[in-house]
């Protein structure tokens, strides 16, 4: 397996690193408006925060087309709006509202939106891998050189299912990039106790192409996505995406004392050094492509969004009671 | 009911009839499973379906029932529609998250944006001397999730009929194959015809007592139907041929004319289709009944290997009509 590192700009436009600070900037600031609505106990249930990985949602999405698919999880916010996602229509669907991208019937976990090609959350560990796998089939089979991308936790990796639609996707070549994003635990407990060996070499077994990143990292996230994603649209087959990267809150937003499982120095240390969003700040300062003017105006075009969004979904309906024997058939 | 007239076929060439047409007639439709292409199954029923539709559309794949199930639900979401075929009923255990967790709610969880127009083929029953893992009747398994539909056919002509309506529909249908059944002829006309789900057919009409069989125990009713005859007994067969949706009016309509009913399902009698049956008749028809409702069912043990052990664990013509004979008081 091969580390990828990025060093300049890679001949990428400055535009482009611009519009993903916006938006790993958009995933930070919903999910703080997720973490507040949970606080004031105006959200049922429980989120799964995304804050510390953007950089992999928004790499690697940033790679895509609008009609290429994705497949995404129970922390999958990031997910969502990388991919394309209105903030109203989510914050509503987090609400139960009527407004929501699945009428309320789905909620945090389950956000799925055929105009973005997002296929789903999914709240089963590696419940999407089939899914995310046939999607390539079709894609494969009517010639459409669509991609899917299929996001997962490292704790998916203890299920057996994803070995098997690995093994299916190498057969036959289909043009699906399997992103592994590594936060370092499952719920509550550090991967290194549930997973042996190397994980690429799992999937490198298989003849999938595998690669590692540093998920911290948009700008290396970005070209490495770009080349599988390049190289799977062209016929080239699947491959294995493994991103370091952290979660800086708890496994969901009840999760506030978690010392027995991690230290507070640790996270603090994720988040002084090794920030996404503070990383690419520098980098777009260093270059002269931006100065702190502009990063705060957008920061604040960003927060009055969210703000604007989070006031649609509580303003917005329930949906009738009669709406719950809808949709159980197509 | 088929046309006097029209030819016969086996049930395994009316399955295979019905797939063929269907991919003639959309291009979307294929098959995926183990064993599916050049081997036409273990039990030849879609023999000839790979030279004729190449390996693109019926495809091998390796023994990972998760998993190429989970393909046919992305595949489904995405454009096609697919046919999975999981070689043995009992093995739909390893398919449970992709049907029941994802393929049932999709369309629901995405309020309605997502749908999963695939098929899952699969066989039931027992006597075929194949021990506990291969001889299970699981149906009940699926019918009992909101958003799947369970097709049980009981002859070639409804085979056909419900498969091809199985291909077409926008859902998630399980499709359940005796495979004791597969040998079995029966009429089946040449030209086009589909049967809609949710529609019982009344195999026999009869007063005084009504057997409502499921798939394979449609024929153990039959032949306990001529038994009864002999004995002065008028019986009435139903086959309800969807678990899901289920054709109620018909079932209570039936319990009501005849008052006495026996529900067969070659399911574990314990908590299954039979009992589910037995109930809504009990409901819909209490004021109307002479005796209560009877369920039979597979014994509540794995199936043995020994033929004398297996061949008591399943109802047959025989205790049928003694079961019948009994609740008619003419024992």
């Amino acid at each position: 397996m091969t580390t990828i590192a990025v060093n300049a700009t890679a001949g990428i436009r400055v535009e482009r690193w611009i519009q993903m600070y916006r938006r790993m900037l958009r995933i930070r600031r919903f999910e703080e408006q997720v973490n507040e609505l949970y606080t004031r106990a105006l959200m049922p249930g429980l989120a799964h925060l995304y804050v510390g990985e953007e950089a992999v949602a928004v790499g690697i999405c940033e790679a895509l087309r609008l009609d290429d698919y994705i497949t995404s999880t129970h922390r999958g916010h990031g997910h969502c709006l990388a991919k394309g996602a209105s903030p109203d229509r989510m914050f509503a669907e987090l609400l139960g509202k009527e407004a929501g991208y699945c009428r309320g019937k789905g909620g945090s976990m389950h956000i799925a939106d055929p105009a973005t090609g997002n296929l789903g959350a999914n709240a089963i560990v590696a419940g999407s891998v089939g899914i995310a796998t046939g999607a390539a089939f079709s894609a494969k089979h009517s010639g459409n050189h669509r991609v899917t991308v299929c996001f997962f936790g490292e704790g998916a990796l203890g299920q057996g299912v994803l070995y098997e639609v690995m093994n299916l996707a190498q057969l036959w070549k289909l043009p699906v990039i399997y992103v592994c994003e590594n936060n370092l635990y499952t719920e509550y407990t550090h991967y290194s106790e549930t997973t042996a060996g190397d994980i690429g070499a799992r999937a490198a077994a298989f003849g999938l192409q595998a690669e590692s990143v540093d998920g911290q990292d948009v700008r290396a996230v970005y070209v490495v996505a770009k080349r599988l994603v390049d190289r799977a649209r062209e016929g080239d087959g699947p491959a294995f995406l493994l991103c370091n990267t952290y979660r800086y809150s708890g496994h969901h937003v009840g999760d506030i004392n978690r010392e027995y499982y991690r230290s507070k120095q640790e996270e603090q240390t994720w988040k002084n050094q090794r920030d996404p969003i503070q990383r690419l700040a520098n980098f777009l300062i260093e270059q002269k492509v931006a100065d702190s003017a502009l990063l705060d105006s957008i920061d604040a075009e960003v927060r009055s969004e969210m703000e604007k969004a989070v006031e649609f979904a509580i303003a917005a309906p329930y949906p009738r009671v009669q709406e719950v024997e809808q949709n159980i058939y197509a | 009911m088929p046309d006097a007239g029209a030819r016969e076929i086996t049930f395994a060439q009316a399955v295979r009839e019905a797939l063929a047409e269907e991919m003639r007639r959309d291009s979307r439709v294929c098959i995926l499973g183990e064993d599916v292409a050049e081997a036409g199954t273990p039990f030849k029923v879609l023999s000839g379906l790979v030279e004729e539709f190449g390996t693109g559309r019926v495809v091998d794949t390796p023994i990972s029932e998760a998993g190429f199930t989970g393909v046919a639900v992305g595949a489904a979401m995405t454009g096609l529609r697919p046919v999975v075929d999981i070689m043995f009923g009992d093995f739909i255990t390893l398919t449970m998250d992709q049907m029941v967790n994802q393929a049932a709610k999709v369309h629901y969880m995405s309020g309605g944006t997502w749908k999963v127009p695939m098929v899952m083929r699969t066989t039931l029953g027992a006597t075929r001397r194949s021990a506990a893992q291969h001889s299970q009747s699981l149906h009940a398994w699926f019918s009992h999730v909101p958003g799947l539909k369970v097709a049980l056919p009981s002859t070639p002509y409804d085979a056909k009929g419900l498969l091809k309506t199985a291909i077409r529909d926008e859902n998630p249908v399980v499709f359940f194959e005796d495979k004791m059944m597969y040998k079995l002829k029966g009429s089946v006309p040449e030209e086009e015809y589909t049967i809609p789900f949710g529609v019982a057919d009344v195999k026999r009409v009869g007063r005084d007592i009504t057997l409502v069989g499921t798939s394979s125990m449609v024929q153990v009713a039959l032949g306990a139907a001529n038994l009864l005859q002999e004995a002065g007994i008028s019986a009435e067969v139903i086959d309800p041929r969807t678990t899901w949706p289920l054709d109620e009016q018909t079932l209570i309509e039936s319990a009501k004319k005849t008052s006495r009913v026996i529900v067969m399902d070659e399911g574990y009698g314990r908590y299954g289709v039979a009992a589910e049956i037995a109930a809504v008749i009990a409901e819909g028809a209490f004021y109307d009944l002479d005796a209560p409702v009877k369920r039979m069912g597979a014994m509540h043990v794995p199936i043995p290997f020994s033929p004398p052990l297996e061949d008591v664990t399943v109802p047959t013509e025989k205790s049928v009509f003694e079961a019948a004979r009994a609740l008619c008081n003419r024992s």
